[in-house]
């Protein structure tokens, strides 16, 4: 469900400009192949399809002319784009509407149009190939007819959940009759993507067709043609009749019929599904309340009110502070996919990854299926096979998901090499230390790579808190250091921190991000500093959290206190996972740093939980206990007592839930701001998107600094300044921020 | 390598999917007065002669038998042909995809139950729908001065093919034997569930890509716009010719074989001229609704063993054979198993031809193996393209294409049958066979296997 929403945003809607001449159609155009007419789309403006305006307008030329034309009998709707049917709506189009009226014109205006379709007398196929997302796929839905192509790339959805929005045009009405109430309730709130093979077990499309390998043209090219083939048949077949459009209904598909006929039936599963939603969201997010409603709506008072609640409820959602920060947060993915320190000069082709741990086994995963040869090199047998064991299981898993077959398995895993020597490393581009976190051993691996290591191979350092410049001293060529801060695990995490220190190279920048882009991640590039950015923004929330657990507040509680704030993982589960062990160093570290204004709860709280064992998730014990198999966990009994010896009389006058919550999110909140005061972010998009992509802020905020924002400065500093009066410096708004809070004009995000 | 049923009223396809080709030339003696292919220092490798049993659909006349006792027929059919004292061979090869595991080593069964000596050591291969080539090619120990006298062979047995015990189910039953107490046993027998006695089939589909080898032919058809009426028209001429063939004896390296129980066959049972009408009816077997490979253009399951005589030419003379034709060189390409799983005779023709310093105009008869109508045309038309020879295979201008005249003029594996192991001796002795009946020099064999190989060869005729 949403858990997922704020990570994978898979979908690619893009920016259409419109500068065409206003005589020639550009967008869509059409010809008559024997009496079926082939609509195609192509926006030549950009690399995907969207429904933008003019698009649209074109589409209703080409449409009354194909219905007006008597030598047509049916329509074939394809794209000419590899890879893309429709991405969906142009989310400009939207963002442009200044009111929830304009936007539900918008969405009425979609909803004719694809009634005009639905109701079309000459039959219309779709033929999809590449994406057929949001307005895309609704579009598709309003055609009589759907074939689509086997290709990898073509992928169905409704993903405007994750932009906290509703299928505005007709989907919420449609998608129950055609996939059944539960599948409907299941794309449209989970926003998934779904590949051409299950849509067609779902009923979602018609007719499946092969993609084409070499033959007389390119294959993309003959793959399309192909479809295109196929389609028009198809269109033939349902105006001879050789094709019903009313399909034969499976006993099962009765049977659910009927059951989903009862209403008391359906009120269960609209309780169900809220109930699930409500968990899963806390109710910080109206877009999935609102499909729900929407669709309960058309189900029980009719299409009328159906179409209706869905244009008003797609107007409301347009307009509110989560859909904006969910756009927000997609744009700032989009520009965080991008590598603006241009083409590296030579391309990573062998990777090498030093120690076989957790994290240096999954960066090895996400590495070794783009075309990189990687090594994985550990200094224990014990720990490369553990390691490699991992990678190995992160590909066997999509096997059985059949994601890949065994074949492509193998062969991926045929370019990783686990090794406990230093043989090969002189062909390396590229080595990605992630050994233990301690400044003399990582100095001790620098020296011990750079003698085996060619003069143009670049030493990237996995680490969550030490200063890349401390670890660079010990480099005879700093310019080639450069920190790649993953997150854990590797293969789910999108986030990657990239960091720079003054020495680093443009070109090694440059390289860094290239393999990351290459890992499929979303990039910051961030200064050198301790705890750098995301680190820096965890710990004083973290040490926040230890005062609040201190003060007699606990885990589960505390846990509930965050995530109802909107954090996917309650700050106590967070450190379990995270390991208090490394929590503690981190805190150590960036206290020694920063001072006293990282300060809070006390160090010594998790040193001895370290001392007992408790390092969390790994360990089986930290602030809860963790039994294998089991997904509940109980708080650890022991854990009281420990704090208990460190408890701390809370002040009532800053201890209420919403005092705690924001006693945790205004540090949070107040470090980001200062990191970009001090120039160690690049700008606020970065900010937001490391700490939602990388930490988990609540996506429905948008990100610290459109917190901020949407929040109000000065808000957030008068809060502060009560904090700060019972805790001390710990709560001092940073001058950035009380400069925002003076003028109310300024703000990070636009 | 592809075969399936032709019976439209079989429900069940099988295909194998191996993208191998083979190309043999064959030169008769001096008909024309063309070079001579043979090479200095190296020794002449001769055809003596080949035979095959008849090619029967499977699950007919062939059903109660096994892989052996079919490769033995053939066998004993080349004794007699030859009239070859059974020591003087110094070694027999068959090639084979399905094994029977009983007899994986079907060339030592089938050699002992023929009758020849037990001091000839014997050995199976397999490549999938080219594997019987690869028994052939192996004839090479000849050129080493290993041997002087081979029998190669092919067989193929698809009535009967291994169905095994779902994997969970063999490992309880291994486990069971390791047991040693009532109690462990009583407890790995209480294990079996239902699922465990689900049986495991042969695999029908590739396995690195798992897509059966009908689908593959399908998308390649599709990918070079081969229309469902070219492949009908060529699954047609290919019946035609076969029935002609047949009626007027040219398919003399059939004998006939007394099938233990049954009758005497002595004459393949998959060819059916059809109309064009009949073969319109059916419905794409794999890709479905629209797909054009069906099962009338496609070959057909076929049990079926060949096996032939190969020699150093000193011998085939010392011994007064008057052999039929050089075996003159071979190459075996291979390319992506997905997507030009079929196209090896396009790769493979150029390169044997010009490893033997030919041009596609020397080539008198072309005997290509006819996986799928499909695939045949397929192949013809990325030979006939610029575009598919520039970016897929580095030359500047398109292979040709073989003249229909010259082409399969006997019927091929559509119509004939197509035992996956078999069917490359088949293509070599044919070649010889139309080489003399037709007068020609040189001749070329290609045929295509699963994982995308191939296995080309050049015959000369044998003056």
């Amino acid at each position: 469900f949403l858990t997922c929403a704020y990570f994978v945003f898979l979908f690619r809607y893009l920016i259409s400009y419109l500068f065409s001449c206003p005589c020639l159609r550009s967008f869509v155009n059409y010809e008559v192949k024997e009496d079926v007419a082939v609509i195609r789309m192509n926006d030549p403006n950009s690399k995907v399809n969207t429904l933008s305006v003019q698009m649209q307008t074109e589409m209703t030329e080409v449409f009354n002319e194909v219905l007006a034309n008597n030598a047509v009998q049916s329509a074939v709707l394809i794209s000419s784009k590899p890879g893309c049917f429709i991405a969906g709506a142009d989310i400009n189009m939207i963002q442009a509407c200044k009111t929830a009226e304009e936007v539900t014109k918008l969405s009425q205006e979609g909803q004719k149009m694809f009634e005009r379709i639905e109701n079309s007398p000459k039959p219309i196929v779709a033929a999809i190939n590449g994406s057929c997302l949001g307005g895309g796929l609704e579009f598709a839905i309003a055609c009589q007819y759907r074939v689509a192509t086997k290709s990898k790339k073509t992928v169905l959805g409704t993903p405007e959940v994750m932009l906290g929005l509703l299928p505005g045009a007709g989907g919420t009405q449609r998608l129950p009759k055609m996939v059944g109430i539960p599948g409907a309730f299941d794309m449209m709130l989970t926003g998934k993507n779904i590949r051409a093979d299950k849509a067609k077990k779902m009923g979602l499309v018609h007719q499946l067709v092969d993609p084409l390998g070499p033959g007389l043209k390119s294959p993309e090219e003959r793959t399309i043609e192909y479809l295109e083939e196929v389609a028009i048949q198809c269109a033939k077949d349902i105006v001879n009749k050789k094709i019903a459009l009313t399909r034969k209904k499976g006993l099962m598909q009765k049977a659910q019929d009927y059951v989903l006929g009862i209403e008391f039936v359906r009120q269960q599963i609209y309780k169900t599904v809220t109930g699930k939603v409500m968990k899963m969201s806390k109710g910080l997010y109206p877009a999935p309340l609102k499909i729900i409603e929407t669709v309960k709506a058309g189900l029980e008072q009719g299409p009328d009110s159906g179409y209706l609640a869905e244009a008003q409820n797609f107007g409301k959602l347009a307009m509110t502070s989560e859909s904006n920060a969910l756009i927000g947060l997609y744009h700032g993915q989009v520009a965080c996919k991008k590598n603006r320190f241009g083409v590296p000069e030579r391309p990573v082709k062998n990777l090498a990854i030093l120690g076989a741990g957790l994290m240096g086994a999954g960066i090895a995963q996400v590495t070794v299926d783009k075309g990189i040869n990687t090594i994985l090199k550990d200094t224990m047998v014990d720990g490369l096979s553990r390691g490699q064991q991992q990678v190995y299981k992160g590909f066997n898993d999509k096997t059985k998901k059949k994601t890949i077959t065994s074949f492509e398995r193998d062969s991926i895993l045929s370019s990783l090499t686990g090794q406990l020597d230093y043989k090969g490393f002189e062909k390396v581009d590229m080595v990605i230390e992630a050994v233990f976190e301690d400044l003399n051993i990582k100095h001790k691996v620098i020296k011990e790579v750079e003698a085996v290591i060619s003069p143009h191979c670049i030493f990237a350092t996995n680490t969550s808190a030490l200063p890349i410049k401390d670890i660079a001293a010990a480099s005879k060529r700093p310019e080639k250091v450069i920190g790649m801060h993953y997150f854990s695990p590797v293969d789910k995490m999108q986030l990657l921190e990239i960091i720079t220190t003054d020495k680093t190279s443009k070109d090694t920048t440059a390289s860094a991000v290239a393999v990351g882009l290459k890992q499929g991640k979303v990039i910051i590039v961030v200064g050198d500093g301790p705890g750098f950015y995301t680190t820096r923004c965890l710990a004083p929330m973290l040490a926040e959290a230890v005062r609040v657990l201190q003060e007699g507040v606990d885990p589960k509680k505390l846990d509930a206190l965050t995530t109802g704030f909107g954090f996917p993982v309650g700050a106590a589960t967070l450190a379990d996972e995270v390991g208090i062990d490394v929590a503690a160093h981190v805190a150590e570290d960036l206290g020694k740093a920063f001072g006293s204004r990282f300060g809070g709860g006390n160090v010594e709280v998790l040193k001895t939980m370290v001392e007992k064992g408790f390092k969390g998730r790994k360990s089986g014990k930290g602030c809860y206990v963790y039994t294998p198999g089991l997904k509940s966990k109980d708080v650890n009994p022991d854990l009281e007592d420990l704090l208990e010896k460190y408890k701390l009389a809370a002040n009532p006058s800053v201890s209420s839930d919403s005092d705690v919550q924001f006693r945790l999110v205004s540090r949070f909140v107040n470090e980001a701001v200062m990191c970009l005061q001090e120039g160690i972010l690049n700008g606020p998009v970065e900010g937001d998107i490391g700490a939602v992509f990388g930490l988990g802020f609540p996506p429905c905020l948008g990100g610290p600094f459109r917190f901020v924002d949407t929040f109000g400065a000065d808000k957030l500093v008068e809060k502060m300044r009560r904090f700060e009066h019972v805790y001390g410096n710990q709560f001092t708004p940073c001058q950035l921020l009380l400069d925002h809070a003076k003028d109310s004009n300024k703000r990070f995000q636009n | 390598m592809a075969s399936m049923l032709m019976n439209p009223l079989r429900s069940f396809l099988f295909t194998f999917v191996f993208p191998l080709t083979l190309s043999v030339s064959v030169s008769p003696v001096q008909t024309k007065s063309k070079k001579t292919l043979a090479k200095p220092g190296v020794k002449n490798i001769v055809l003596v002669d080949g035979v095959r049993t008849p090619f029967l659909t499977s699950g007919t006349t062939y059903a109660d038998l096994m892989p052996h006792d079919l490769a033995r027929a053939a066998l004993q059919g080349l004794l007699h042909r030859t009239s070859l004292p059974k020591d003087a061979v110094d070694y027999v090869i068959y090639g084979t995809v399905i094994q029977e595991v009983k007899t994986s080593n079907v060339a030592r069964e089938a050699s002992l139950g023929a009758g020849f000596s037990d001091k000839i050591p014997c050995h199976t291969v397999t490549m999938a729908c080219i594997s019987s080539n690869v028994a052939m090619t192996t004839a090479g120990m000849i050129a080493a001065g290993q041997c002087d006298a081979i029998v190669a062979g092919g067989v193929e047995f698809m009535s009967d093919v291994p169905i095994r015990h779902s994997r969970k189910m063999r490992k309880t039953m291994l486990a069971l034997n390791r047991a040693k107490t009532l109690g462990q046993r009583l407890s790995l027998i209480g294990s079996i569930r239902m699922a465990h006695l689900t049986p495991e089939l042969p695999a029908v589909a590739e396995f690195s890509t798992a897509e059966t080898m009908g689908h593959s032919a399908d998308r390649l058809a599709a990918a070079f716009g081969v229309s469902r009426l070219e492949q009908d028209e060529f699954a047609l001429r290919s019946h035609t010719l076969a029935k002609q063939a047949q009626d007027s004896g040219l398919l003399s390296d059939v004998i006939s074989f007394k099938v233990p129980g049954r009758d005497m066959v002595s004459k393949d049972n998959g060819i059916r001229p059809s109309s064009m009408e009949q073969l319109a009816k059916l419905k794409p077997a794999f890709i479905k609704p629209h797909g054009t490979v069906t099962a009338a253009n496609s070959s057909f399951l076929t049990d079926g063993a060949s096996a032939v005589l190969i020699m150093s030419e000193e011998k085939a003379l010392a011994m007064g054979y008057k052999p039929k034709a050089y075996l003159r060189d071979f190459v075996y390409v291979s390319q992506d198993p997905k997507d030009q799983l079929l196209l090896g005779p396009t790769y493979g023709t150029p390169k044997v031809l010009e490893r033997a310093g030919l041009t596609m105009n020397d080539i008198d008869v072309f005997e290509f193996h006819e996986a799928f109508a499909g695939q045949i045309m397929a192949n013809l038309k990325a030979m006939d393209s610029d575009w598919f020879a520039q970016t897929y295979m580095g030359r500047k201008t398109k292979v040709g294409t073989p003249p229909m005249e010259k082409f399969n003029l006997w019927g091929g594996s559509l119509s004939l049958g197509h035992p996956f192991g078999a069917t490359g001796c088949r293509l070599v002795t044919t070649v010889a066979h139309r080489l003399q009946k037709e007068g020609g020099q040189y001749g070329l064999v290609a045929a295509c296997a699963a994982g995308g190989q191939l296995s080309m060869k050049v015959k000369q005729a044998y003056p």
